[in-house]
């Protein structure tokens, strides 16, 4: 055979004008290609296409999250209002946070049993070191928060260096640090936070000021509105499909509509709580970690495929520490909103159904229990459902016996949902 | 002409691999010029893999030396082999079916831009690389996951070549395709032939190798069975060398069927 490589070699242009043979590929012959018509015909009918594969995303929780506040609200007329909101909100922010360390692990594929006692612990070292032995808020905040990080790099290593299950390693931890902070809480059992501290103020403070609910809510719509577009100009002129502008208004006014009714809600109480601000801050810095740095595509890649990633030269070992590190670090600081709440750490701190309510609202929000996918977002998506069912029982003063039933069904109809989804993505070639 | 009668890019000399009691690889010789595609042929158990494995510095031989472009080079890891530019499609393809065909491509190897992926970047380098490729794929940004058997192979080849290798091997890329799908990699494996790649494909299908292959190195129990010139060869030739005589199942087949025996097939080849 006569070829000549150095002439074929150049065929690939480095750079630039890779347009026109693109657009060729796309367009041309094979009829299933999925080309995209322009505007809004063509996102509806993706839209259309996407919900019969079983692509449903965060549809089924929007829709209960509106079908929970219909049915609350008819009930009792409060449930809606400013204060019951958003004290919803403030209360959610704990478990919330913890919930988003579950989102990370769930997406490896696996399950962290521990973040409830870790939570629990982190709030026991808090106080311990605090009021016990007088070291400044801050330092004690910051180791509590790193014990929580040691323990889970500790699970992380049992788990991806020693090769126990992760279910096991976390069970043991679910046991092993609950008895750590018992012992750590000594014969007394409660230790009362101080009421004007530092921790107290993570869900006790509020931006009174009118203009912090509505200057949050701007930002982030402008926000959110000047990265898109940037976004779309750039893969215009790069040549890649890109957003039309309608889609980019459509998207930022879906957005705006709830954060300025949000931010509304809030200036009609006592401001916006401080714990809001920390819970969102967390859930858009984690979800920039995950879907635009290299580390995130790396977690997702090893709920994919394990074997897939070690070949592409992923490290592995690391990423699974790290991630189980992450979940760690958000059990703690879950924690420390948790004890803020009640203003003490005793004995029940992360007791009853912290570990199962995290773990719903994760998958609740649409994270999916076997790994590769899901989003930060669900934590806050499935959060506010729990914590809505809690709240509306709380107001039409339903025994806690039934709200463990209902929220155990609701759980159950989230993974029916994943469940099913994925089944239907298979089917139409989309798991 | 002229690449072809060069130094040959990649050359084995004397390989040997022993594992315990078995010698896998004695003495195989194998030169890969540019612009060659060279299959690799022989039934289960004649050292393929074993071979593969060892140009991919996955399992390292034992004895013997591996000429890259003239030079002997140690190739004692995976990552060595890439950096020469070995580059080496399993047969398990190894793609994260929850990824996008974007997210695949660019695998442990994302392009960043001041610490944040680059995606339109990502985006448009893999359409430009489908695109010289010829590979048509309903989405650059579906899950892998939806896509045929013959368009994940096709991506998965399409992926060893983002680290501009010249030397690709390709372990049964047709094994468990249709046959228009079969031919779409076909027609892959002759464009990367045309781009000046040397390529070795490792397949049982004779009539994938007689499709694409210029030449065709047979390995038997571990040793070379010959290499042939696929256009001066005939098919029966092959066989022979593969399995390794003139009277086996295969002949007394053949002989059986045109009534009187077949005995130039395998001549000089043992």
């Amino acid at each position: 055979m006569s070829t000549n490589p150095s002439e074929s070699r150049g065929t690939e242009p480095a750079d630039g004008n890779g347009q026109a043979p693109a657009e060729g590929a796309v367009t041309a012959v094979d009829p299933r290609l999925l080309v995209r018509q322009e505007g809004f015909a063509g996102y509806w009918s993706e839209f259309g296409r996407k919900l019969r594969s079983g692509e449903l995303g965060s549809l089924p929780v929007v829709v209960g999250l509106i079908i929970i506040a219909i049915v609350f609200q008819l009930r009792d007329s409060a449930f809606l209002g400013a204060e019951n909101l958003s004290n919803l909100f403030v209360t959610a922010a704990g478990t919330g946070l913890i919930a988003v360390g579950i989102v990370f692990v769930l997406i490896l594929g696996e399950i962290d049993l521990s973040v409830g006692s870790v939570s629990g612990l982190a709030a026991a070292v808090f106080a311990v070191l605090n009021v016990n032995h007088g070291m400044p808020e801050w330092l004690a905040l910051v180791l509590a928060i790193l014990s929580g990080a040691v323990i889970g790099a500790l699970h992380g290593f049992f788990f991806a260096r020693i090769g126990v299950p992760a279910f096991v390693v976390t069970l043991a931890g679910l046991l092993g640090w609950n008895g750590l902070m018992l012992q750590v809480l000594g014969s007394n059992g409660t230790i009362n936070l101080d009421d004007t501290g530092l921790v107290a103020d993570l869900t006790n403070h509020y931006f009174t000021d009118i203009s912090a609910a509505y200057g949050l809510a701007t930002l982030s719509v402008a926000a959110f509105f000047l990265l898109s577009f940037r976004d779309s100009r750039r893969r215009e002129a790069a040549g890649v499909p890109s957003r039309p502008l309608s889609e980019i208004v459509l998207r930022t006014v879906a957005l705006a509509v709830p954060a300025y009714v949000v931010a509304w809600l809030f200036n009609q109480y006592k401001g916006l709580p401080l714990a809001v601000v920390i819970f969102l801050g967390v859930v858009v810095a984690l979800d920039f970690v995950l879907r635009r740095t290299s580390y995130g595509r790396k977690i997702f890649a090893l709920g994919g495929s394990v074997e897939a990633a070690r070949r592409a030269g992923i490290n592995v070992s690391a990423i699974r520490i790290s991630v189980f590190a992450l979940s760690g670090t958000m059990a703690a600081l879950g924690g420390m909103f948790l004890a803020s709440q009640i203003n003490a750490a005793n004995q029940s701190s992360g007791a009853g159904s912290l570990l199962m309510n995290a773990i719903a609202a994760a998958v609740i929000g649409g994270t999916s229990l076997f790994g590769g996918r899901g989003k930060t977002w669900s934590a806050l998506l499935g959060v506010l459902v729990i914590q809505s069912i809690a709240s509306g029982m709380a107001l039409l003063g339903i025994a806690s016996a039934v709200q463990y039933m209902i929220t155990g069904a609701v759980l159950l109809a989230a993974v029916v949902i994943d469940s099913v989804s994925r089944r239907t993505q298979r089917s139409a070639g989309r798991a | 002409m002229m690449n072809v009668s060069a130094t040959p890019v990649l050359a084995l000399r004397g390989i040997s691999k022993r594992f315990g009691a078995v010698q896998a690889l004695t003495d195989v010789e194998l030169e890969i010029r540019c612009g060659e595609v060279v299959a690799l042929v022989g039934d289960n158990g004649a050292g393929k893999s074993t071979l593969v494995k060892a140009i991919a510095g996955v399992g390292p031989a034992d004895d013997g030396v591996i000429e890259w472009e003239g030079r002997p080079v140690t190739v004692d890891r995976p990552h060595t082999a890439q950096e020469l530019g070995i580059a080496t499609v399993y047969q398990d393809l190894a793609l994260c079916d929850n990824l996008d065909v974007v997210g695949n491509l660019f695998l442990g190897r994302e392009i960043v831009r001041a610490g944040v992926l680059d995606e339109v970047e990502m985006e448009r380098r893999a359409r430009e690389l489908l695109a010289t490729l010829s590979i048509r794929i309903p989405s650059v940004r579906i899950p892998v996951a939806s896509l045929s058997g013959g368009q994940r192979q096709t991506v998965a080849i399409a992926r060893s070549l983002l680290g501009e290798p010249k030397v690709v091997i390709l372990d049964e890329p047709t094994a468990a395709l249709g046959v228009e799908q079969t031919a779409q990699v076909l027609d892959l494996v002759e464009r990367l032939r045309e781009r000046g790649l040397g390529v070795i494909l490792i397949s049982h299908n004779m009539a994938d190798v007689r499709a694409v292959a210029d030449r065709v190195a047979v390995l038997r129990l571990g040793c070379n069975n010959g290499t042939f010139e696929v256009r001066a060869t005939s098919q029966e030739e092959i066989i022979s060398a593969i399995t390794g005589a003139n009277d086996n199942a295969v002949t007394r087949r053949e002989a059986r069927r045109q009534g009187e025996g077949d005995s130039e097939t395998a001549e000089g080849n043992q």
